[in-house]
C-alpha cells in the first residue's frame, strides 16, 4: 500500500511524544517487519544463545537438584534461605516495572508508556515465571507443589491461612495470572494486524487464532477500552501488594534486620526501581538494533531514568530509616543486625550495595547522563546488581547473626546456587528474545492512536 | 428489504474525522445496524454509533464480590470448620491474616471476568465473519477507516445504500458477501 506515503502528516505538537513524520501505515510496517519480514539481525541470534545456553547450565543445575536434593545449595542451618529466595525477591521486583507501566501510567493517562509498555508487560511475564522456579526449587520436592493449595486431600491436611508464605502463593500465583491476561488482552488488536500482515500461510493461521478474530469493530474497541481501564484498576492494587506481601515473608517474622513495619513500601519502591533498571537494559540494545529510536525516543529514557532517580531516592530514605530506627528503636538486636551488616563478615556486599544503589544513581540527576543510552544502560546494570546485593544483605546477613552467637553461621553460595541464578537469566533472556521475535515488541495501536492524525477533527465531532 | 447473499454494504475511508463524520451521517440517515472498523480505539466514534453502555463494569464488579466471598468464606471454613488448630489460643476466626487473601482472590476473580467478560460481549472468538470477505479489509487492522451498514437493517436496500454511502466522500464502496 504505497499511496499512504502520500498522506501530508501534519508537524507534531510540541508535546508529542514519538518522532515526526509517522503514518499509521509506517508505524504498523515498522512493528511488525521486525516480526514478519525483517531479517533476523545476528544480535538476536546472540542474544537469544546467550539466553539458550545459560537455559542448558539452569537445566543442569535442575537435574542435578531432583538427584541429590538441596544440599548441592550453600543453604545451612541458620541461612535457609540463600540464594533462592534473594533470587525470589529479585526476579519478582524486576517484573513490577511491567506492571506499573502497563496499568498505573495508563491510569495516570501518560501517554509515553504506549510504546513500551507491551515488552515491559513481557518482561514482566517472564520475570515472574523466573521468580517461581525459586521457591518451586527451594521445596526440595517441587512435584508436591500442589500441597500448598487448599484441596480435599486424604492426608487430612490444610495450608496455615495465618502464614505469610501461604499468603505469598495466593499472591503471586494471582500476579501472574492477571499479568498474562492484561498482556494477552493488549495483544489481540496487534495479532490481528499479524494475521492480516501476513504472507505466510502457517503464519497467518496461528496468529488468526490467537487474534481470536479480532476485527477493529468500534463496538469491540469500545468494550476493550472498558476492559482495558478495569483491568488497569484492578492491576494497580494487586501490584503493590504482591511486593507488599514479598515483604511480609519478612517482615511477620522476629529476625533482627526483618521485623519492621516500612518493609512494605520500601519493598515496592525497590521493586520499581530494579524494574525500571531492566526496562532500560532491555529497551536500549534493541531501539538501536532494530532502529526504533524513533519509538522508543530519548524521552522514554530520560523519563525511565527519572523514575529510577525517585525511587531510588526512596530505597536510599528506607536503608537510612532503617538505621535510625535501629539506633532509636534502642532493641540490641536490631542494632546488632545492623551493626554486623556494616562490618561483619557481609561487609563487602553492604557497602558494595550502597554504592551501587544510592552514590552511582547520582549522576542520573545529568541531563547529559540521562540523554546518554550507554551510561543509562551501565547505570542500569549498576542498579540491577545493586538490588540484588540489598535482597541478599537482608536475606543473608539477617538469618547468619540473629539472637544467640552460638547459633550463628556463614552463608557461601555454591557453583550450583551461580548455576541457578544466572540460569534464570538464561530462561528469561530465552523467553524474552523469543517473545521479540514472534509478536510485536510495541503496542501497534496504542502508538497508531499517539499520532497526531488520530485526533478526530472539530468538524467531525459536531 | 435484505438481498440474499449480501451482508451489508463497506465504505472505506482514509482518516478517523471522515469516518466519524460518516458514521454520524448514517445514524442521521436513520440506519442503525451499521459498524465501524478501525486500527485504534477512537472515542468520538464511540459517541457517534452511541455505544457507550456496556455491562462489562458490572460484570466485572460480580466478579471481584463473587472473589471475595469466595477468598473469605475458603479460609474461614478451612480455618474454623474442617480444619481447626490451636495455635497459642488464638482464635479460630483471626480474619485479619484471611484478608491478604481474601483481597488476592478478589482481584483475581474480578480480572477474569474482565477478560471473559470482554469476550463474550464482543461475541469472540469469532472464526468467521463476513468482512473478511472484503479484500480491502485487511487495511482495517493497519491504516484504513470503513463504516458497513448491514443488511439486517430496516432501511437496507443494497443499491440505496451503496448510492448514499457513495455520497459520504469514501475512497471505495463495496458490497460485503454473507
Amino acid at each position: 500500500m504505497a499511496d499512504d506515503r502520500q498522506i501530508v502528516v501534519e508537524e507534531p505538537a510540541p508535546g508529542e511524544i514519538i518522532a515526526p513524520g509517522y503514518t499509521f501505515g509506517t508505524i504498523t510496517d515498522q512493528i511488525a517487519s521486525v516480526v514478519l519480514t525483517r531479517r533476523t539481525p545476528l544480535f538476536w541470534f546472540a542474544a537469544f544463545g546467550l539466553g539458550g545456553s545459560l537455559l542448558m547450565i539452569f537445566l543442569l543445575a535442575v537435574t542435578l537438584l531432583m538427584a541429590k536434593g538441596v544440599g548441592i545449595w550453600g543453604i545451612r542451618t541458620p541461612v535457609m534461605w540463600g540464594f533462592a529466595i534473594t533470587n525470589f525477591v529479585w526476579w519478582i521486583g524486576i517484573g513490577h516495572a511491567g506492571t506499573l507501566i502497563s496499568a498505573i501510567l495508563l491510569l495516570l493517562n501518560q501517554r509515553w508508556r504506549n510504546s513500551i509498555n507491551r515488552f515491559a508487560e513481557a518482561m514482566t511475564l517472564f520475570a515472574v515465571a523466573c521468580a517461581g522456579m525459586f521457591p518451586l526449587l527451594h521445596m526440595g520436592r517441587p512435584w508436591l507443589f500442589y500441597w500448598m493449595l487448599p484441596y480435599p486431600n486424604t492426608m487430612a491436611i490444610q495450608p496455615q491461612f495465618r502464614s505469610p508464605l501461604v499468603w505469598d502463593v495466593f499472591a503471586v500465583s494471582t500476579y501472574a495470572t492477571v499479568s498474562l491476561l492484561f498482556w494477552y488482552v493488549g495483544l489481540m488488536p496487534d495479532l490481528g494486524t499479524l494475521r492480516d500482515r501476513t504472507k505466510n500461510p502457517i503464519g497467518r493461521a496461528i496468529y488468526g487464532i490467537m487474534a481470536m478474530g479480532w476485527r477493529g469493530s468500534a463496538r469491540h474497541w469500545s468494550i476493550f477500552e472498558t476492559a482495558s481501564l478495569l483491568l488497569a484498576g484492578v492491576a494497580t492494587p494487586l501490584v503493590l501488594s504482591v511486593h507488599t506481601v514479598v515483604s511480609f515473608d519478612f517482615t511477620i517474622a522476629i529476625v533482627p534486620g526483618w521485623h519492621s513495619t516500612f518493609f512494605p513500601p520500601y519493598f515496592v519502591a525497590g521493586a520499581i526501581y530494579s524494574g525500571f533498571a531492566m526496562v532500560l537494559a532491555l529497551a536500549i540494545p534493541l531501539r538501536s538494533v532494530y532502529g526504533l529510536q524513533g519509538l522508543i525516543t530519548a524521552k522514554h529514557l530520560d523519563n525511565c531514568g527519572k523514575i529510577m532517580l525517585a525511587t531510588g531516592w526512596i530505597v536510599a530514605y528506607a536503608y537510612l530509616l532503617e538505621l535510625f530506627n535501629a539506633w532509636y528503636g534502642g532493641n540490641t538486636y536490631e542494632q546488632a543486625a545492623f551493626w554486623h551488616r556494616m562490618t561483619g563478615p557481609y561487609a563487602f556486599q553492604y557497602w558494595s550495595l550502597v554504592a551501587c544503589n544510592i552514590l552511582l544513581l547520582q549522576i542520573l540527576w545529568f541531563k547529559r547522563v540521562r540523554s546518554s543510552p550507554t551510561l543509562l544502560f551501565i547505570s542500569s546494570l549498576v542498579v540491577l546488581s545493586g538490588m540484588w546485593l540489598e535482597r541478599y544483605m537482608i536475606i543473608v546477613s539477617s538469618l547468619a547473626q540473629d539472637f544467640l552467637p552460638s547459633s550463628w553461621g556463614i552463608f557461601q553460595g555454591t557453583r550450583w546456587d551461580w548455576a541457578t541464578y544466572l540460569g534464570t537469566i538464561g530462561l528469561f533472556l530465552f523467553l524474552f528474545f523469543l517473545f521479540v521475535r514472534a509478536l510485536p515488541m510495541i503496542s501497534i495501536f496504542e502508538v497508531r492512536a499517539m499520532l497526531p492524525q488520530a485526533k478526530v477533527s472539530k468538524e467531525a465531532e459536531r | 428489504m435484505s438481498q440474499p447473499g449480501i451482508y451489508g454494504v463497506m465504505a472505506e475511508f482514509d482518516t478517523a474525522s471522515a469516518l466519524v463524520s460518516a458514521a454520524r451521517a448514517a445514524r442521521a440517515q436513520g440506519y442503525r445496524a451499521l459498524d465501524a472498523y478501525s486500527p485504534f480505539p477512537i472515542e468520538e466514534l464511540t459517541d457517534a454509533l452511541h455505544l457507550h453502555k456496556n455491562k462489562l463494569p458490572l460484570i466485572v464488579l460480580a466478579g471481584g464480590i463473587l472473589g471475595g466471598l469466595t477468598g473469605f468464606f475458603l479460609q474461614y471454613w478451612i480455618a474454623v470448620i474442617y480444619f481447626p488448630i490451636n495455635i497459642g489460643g488464638r482464635p479460630l476466626n483471626s480474619w485479619p491474616s484471611f484478608i491478604v487473601i481474601t483481597f488476592e482472590l478478589t482481584i483475581l476473580f474480578a480480572s477474569l471476568a474482565a477478560v471473559f467478560g470482554m469476550l463474550a460481549l464482543c461475541g469472540l472468538p469469532m472464526p468467521y465473519h463476513p468482512v473478511f470477505n472484503v479484500s480491502r479489509f485487511s487495511a482495517a487492522s493497519r491504516s484504513r477507516f470503513f463504516l458497513c451498514i448491514e443488511a439486517a437493517d430496516p432501511l437496507f436496500d443494497a443499491a440505496k445504500t451503496r448510492e448514499f454511502l457513495g455520497s459520504l466522500e469514501p475512497r471505495e464502496v463495496s458490497d460485503v458477501a454473507s
